[in-house]
């Protein structure tokens, strides 16, 4: 994998929601509306097609004298999320229309005047980044500030971020900063941090991975996302395989009766 | 301290503040700090996003500061925790106190002086023995106590008796250690409801990164100031840090995070009714302010650096008046208005709805939904003839007559409200150029970078027009009345289309220039008590000090203090009192904690910062009994504004509600005050009782509930500058109120339903957020509850909400007067609120509803 790329870390993450602003700010996207969800301090509620940033709030529990932070007890985590940015993205595969490309920054960047609607990106994302607008009839999501990069400029939410959660650099340097940071991180006797960034799995890695605390389920990532399309092909042989078999059975079967 | 600074300190308390939400980008450096190993500790009565940063966080009942501070000061000296040699050398601690001053230990809640017919303090007894003293400024009635007394008036001069082992039973240190002695881990439990294993982890913490080689510091906001005793809960703080030696020291110090843009500019040059441009007092309707002489004489000491003021007072006048001010005329001393009663926001806000004020300017401002009991606001509005409100958005100030709940509630009529409103459109601050001061007294001037729409128009282009077009005519009359107008300067150069005044023009007035040939002067060494200078704001001198050098411009910075990049007043010092990071002798405490020391080769102080002391008095240096002023500070003495040029762990002078901190219960409290149950609240403290402005008693079984309001990043104060923007307004759409879990259950509320919060003063509607963030109380054996507003709301914007300011109470905290927003007591009932006349009757019938108690003490 080559280009560039978002390291957050959770841990440094203050749930301002300056990232989130910024984008909308810069991409000029419109507002989500204005209802109270009840969800923690959320209420933009998860990525879709006008919240290309989003900060997720995860409560756990809280004690009297130990800070969500302290090496022992996670209480209150804050995440900003983003596009993965995937290596083998499911959205670019799905896409009958070729609207969705691949940057020279190793970005997945969805051209909307050749987007069709058809939302089958949408299905085919692992981790349910992208959204159709109902109204605008194209699907959205983050464009990796491609208009940004091609000026040397970093993205709006890394700019904007005032504790460094969102770091943005060369994908290679960054993967060695992040394992840096996991190093210090559990010398400080964070012993529960976890760095994210799958690259088994058939997304082949991603352009955007984090540092959470614990399970990353709770931050709503998946263990082992999949892409559909290379994910179901290897569905697709199993079936095949089942099918042939139960033909072959049966066959069989009738044949035992002559 | 600076917030950059923060990154040296080895531990951080963060107490009335939720830095990380409030000041998201200063908090980055407590992030670096605590990457570099330092403890975060966070004591508020939220969890919050602050909390969540911390390595441990306190909840503690809203109001109980002084009992938390009170105890940690008591561990340090119980412990002999303190830095003793820093403590001997650079506090007042060995000071001796006269006879006749009486603590509150002794007087049961009171110190020596009080008048309970004045309801104020005489403050002579507080003096150091042999001391002789001057006017009691504290005389004053109407000022708040720092405008008129800077902490050097009283006291004619620096001659005191002092014993150095602190031996003496009437030192300073040994009446600390007897005022403090009752403030125990045990008090604290049983009055702000932390237990004692959580309150000696902070203790140690705390005490643990103090000392030569390590340093720790304290944040706060306005969840100290805005109490009934803010100011001596900041003292607490002031007294902690010298005691560890924490002043003037890197990562040490008590860093006032303040709450807007340029919010400390605008007490540096004051928008205070009582305070001219550099902390110099506004003259009174009296005696001592009849001539200029007199006036100097009061507020110039012998001893200390306030013995310039003759300068700085003569530079302001000559700013003011120009040639107009003349040695013969005592440079239009007499065209100063004088105070003559209280006119803070509080103060006029009476007036108002007394119907005695005629029009207002409000700029930058919303008090229709920001200020305490806006309920009452609202309709002392109504009772103006004229208002003029100059904003980005029609703020709610703006459409009070319009669709202020009143109109619903039946108790104003947009048909019978006679104000008339001007509505006048404010250019963004990228709109103008200018500049902002911020929290750590950091200049740094901006660009404009798009024209103003439409006729939006700048700050500078109001006022300076509106100053020229009353000018003009006032020249057509010149009588008394306008001698003040017609003698005042107002030639700043206009440019462009909008004749827009040049604001660099501006910043060198308040740099400061000389009269005969209008050289700009290098800083406010340079300023002559003869006319022959002019200075707009004397500790801002030395901002400009050339033509084309604008240092607030600066942008390189030079090392990590900063220096190169702005100007940071006075005389671009990063850390006051810096003199105190060197030992007596002039060498650094450690190499690692080094910041300024005396370099005895080259003969002057040198180091890492602009040294706050003269730099060619050596350390040794001795004052005789005829030298003045600064000559008159011996040269191991930091505090140079004191007369004695010590840090006060005592306040001999300058406070109206006692010398040292003691613990008040809030002016509405669930308990009685268990510290002194005889005087429950701030004696000192004005609650400014009106049928609109009622209060609970203390406690009030018809408001059981704790009531704590607050801030949340997603906003901007009263909302005016993030509810009308959709990217902002999204984020947090919606009033709520915080509750534990334990409490929805006693109220049967589930999470997210509507419930109805009601004071004496008012009543909003708001979701309820249930969240185990918030904790229940536990004090003496009992539960307390505690519920917390953000109040960001109003009713125009993209998202409207209850305006959680018309619970609050117009009250005023002695010094400073302000209103005390963060711990008062309200009720909360399931349901949403009643709607029109109903509203009102609902009120009444739950203050109604059981007889009030009178046998307590106030």
């Amino acid at each position: 994998m080559s280009g560039t790329a978002f390291l957050t870390d959770s841990t440094l993450c203050i749930g301002c929601k300056a990232c989130e602003v910024a984008c909308k700010e810069w991409n000029n996207i419109p507002s989500d509306g204005f209802d109270w969800k009840g969800f923690s301090y959320d209420n933009t509620g998860s990525l879709g097609h006008s919240t290309w940033r989003h900060v997720k709030f995860i409560e756990g529990g809280v004690v009297a004298g130990l800070g969500g932070n302290s090496p022992d007890l996670l209480s209150w985590g804050f995440s900003s999320d983003v596009c993965k940015h995937c290596e083998n993205a499911g959205c670019l595969e799905a896409c009958p229309t070729g609207a969705i490309v691949r940057t020279e920054f190793g970005g997945v960047f969805i051209q909307s005047d050749v987007c069709n609607g058809c939302a089958y990106c949408v299905v085919a994302c692992p981790f349910g980044v992208v959204e159709r607008n109902p109204d605008a009839g194209m699907a959205f999501k983050c464009t990796f500030c491609y208009d940004r990069q091609k000026e040397e400029l970093k993205p709006a939410c890394a700019t904007a971020c005032p504790t460094e959660s969102i770091k943005f650099g060369d994908i290679d340097e960054l993967r060695g900063e992040a394992e840096d940071r996991m190093a210090r991180l559990k010398q400080a006797g964070f012993n529960d941090v976890y760095l994210y960034n799958p690259q088994d799995s058939s997304v082949g890695g991603i352009h955007a991975f984090f540092i959470v605390r614990g399970d990353p389920e709770r931050y709503n990532l998946p263990p082992s996302p999949e892409v559909p399309t290379t994910y179901l092909r290897k569905g697709w042989v199993s079936a095949a395989i089942g099918a042939g078999l139960m033909l072959a059975g049966t066959l069989f079967a009738f044949g035992q009766d002559k | 301290m600076s917030q950059q600074d923060l990154v040296n300190s080895d531990a951080i308390l963060i107490m009335g503040s939720s830095m990380a939400e409030n000041h998201p980008v200063g908090f980055q450096w407590v992030m670096e700090a605590r990457a570099r190993g330092a403890k975060i500790v966070h004591v508020d009565p939220r969890f919050n996003r602050t909390s969540a940063m911390a390595d441990v966080w306190a909840p503690l009942r809203a109001g109980s500061d002084i009992v938390l501070l009170g105890a940690l000061i008591n561990y340090v000296l119980e412990n002999e925790k303190y830095f003793r040699e820093y403590v001997v050398s650079y506090t007042n601690a060995s000071v001796i106190l006269r006879d006749d001053f009486k603590d509150t230990e002794d007087l049961g809640g009171f110190f020596s002086g009080w008048n309970e017919e004045k309801k104020e303090y005489k403050t002579d007894s507080w003096a150091y023995k042999g001391s002789s003293l001057k006017k009691d400024m504290s005389d004053h009635e109407a000022s708040g106590g720092h405008a008129q007394d800077r902490g050097g008036e009283k006291l004619e001069d620096s001659v005191f008796e002092q014993d150095k082992t602190l031996q003496n039973p009437r030192c300073v240190f040994q009446v600390l250690k007897r005022h403090f002695a009752r403030y125990t881990p045990e008090m604290v439990e049983k009055v702000c409801g932390v237990a004692p294993d959580v309150f000696h982890t902070i203790a140690d913490i705390f005490c643990s990164a103090s000392g030569p080689e390590k340093t720790a510091a304290i944040c706060y906001a306005v969840g100290w100031t805005q109490h009934s005793d803010g100011v001596q809960i900041i003292r607490s703080a002031a007294i902690l840090q010298l005691l560890l030696g924490n002043v003037g020291r890197p990562g040490g110090g008590v860093l006032a995070l303040r709450g807007h843009a340029s919010i400390q500019g605008s007490t540096d040059i004051p928008t205070l009714y009582d305070v001219l441009p550099g902390y110099l007092p506004m003259p009174f309707f009296e005696e001592d302010s009849d001539t200029l002489q007199r006036f100097i004489e009061a507020h110039s000491p012998r001893a200390g650096w306030w013995n310039n003021f003759d300068k700085y007072i003569v530079s302001l006048l000559k700013s003011y008046y120009g040639e107009n001010a003349t040695k013969e005329n005592n440079f239009g001393f007499d065209w100063l208005p004088r105070v003559t009663s209280d006119h803070s926001h509080l103060g006029y806000w009476v007036e108002m709805a007394e119907g005695k004020v005629e029009g207002l300017f409000v700029m930058g401002q919303n008090p229709a939904v920001g200020a305490p009991n806006s309920r009452m606001e609202r309709k002392a509005l109504s009772r103006l003839k004229w208002l003029v409100v100059r904003d980005m958005v029609e703020t709610e100030t703006a459409r009070f007559w319009l669709d202020a709940p009143e109109i619903e509630r039946g108790e104003l009529s947009p048909e019978t409200i006679d104000t008339e409103v001007f509505l006048f459109p404010a250019a963004g601050h990228a709109e103008k150029e200018g500049c902002f001061t911020n929290t750590q007294r950091l200049n740094q001037f901006h660009e404009k970078a798009v024209e103003p729409p439409g006729d939006a128009r700048s700050e500078s282009w109001f006022l300076y027009h509106l100053g020229r077009r009353l000018k003009e005519k006032a020249s057509t009359d010149r009588s008394a009345k306008n001698a003040a107008l017609n003698a005042l300067t107002w030639d700043y150069t206009v440019a462009g289309p909008m004749r827009e005044p040049k604001v660099e023009e501006v910043l060198q007035e308040i740099n400061g220039w000389t009269t005969a040939d209008h050289q700009l002067v290098s800083g406010y060494r340079d300023l002559k008590a003869d006319g022959s200078t002019a200075c707009g704001c004397w500790i801002y001198s030395g901002i400009f000090p050339n033509p084309g050098e604008n240092l607030a411009r600066k942008r390189e910075s030079k090392d990590f203090y900063g220096h190169g990049w702005g100007f940071a007043w006075p005389s671009d010092r990063r850390i006051l009192y810096n003199r105190a990071s060197a030992r007596p002798d002039g060498a650094p405490w450690s190499e690692r904690k080094k910041l300024v020391w005396w370099d005895s080769a080259e003969k002057k102080w040198v180091g890492n910062d602009v040294p706050d002391f003269t730099l060619t008095k050596p350390p040794d240096y001795q004052p005789n009994d005829q030298d003045k002023g600064d000559d008159a500070i011996a040269g191991d003495r930091p505090f140079i504004m004191h007369p004695e040029g010590l840090g006060r762990l005592f306040v001999p002078s300058g406070l109206k509600d006692g010398p040292l901190p003691a613990h008040y219960e809030p002016l509405e409290s669930p308990v009685r005050n268990l510290l002194y149950p005889e005087r429950q609240y701030n004696p000192a403290a004005n609650l400014m009782e009106r049928p609109d402005n009622r209060y609970a008693e203390s406690p009030d079984p018809r408001f059981p509930y704790i009531l704590s309001t607050y801030r949340l990043t997603e906003h901007h104060t009263a909302g005016g500058m993030s509810r009308s923007l959709s990217h902002l307004a999204e984020l947090q759409p919606e009033l709520f109120c915080e509750m534990s879990p334990e409490l929805a259950t006693i109220l049967d509320v589930e999470h997210g339903e509507f419930v109805t919060v009601v004071s004496p003063r008012g009543l909003v509607q708001a979701r309820a957020m249930v969240t185990a963030r918030i904790t229940p109380i536990y004090m003496d054996g009992k539960s307390f509850h505690q519920v917390c507003l953000p109040y960001h709301w109003g009713y125009t914007g993209l998202v409207k909400g209850d305006a959680v300011c018309d619970l609050l109470a117009l009250s005023e905290e002695p010094n400073v007067r302000i209103m005390e927003s963060k711990a008062l007591l309200c009720n909360v009932i399931p349901g949403h609120r009643p709607t029109g006349a109903a509203a009102l009757e609902f009120i009444e019938q739950l203050m109604a509803s059981s007889e009030a108690k009178d046998e307590y003490p106030v």
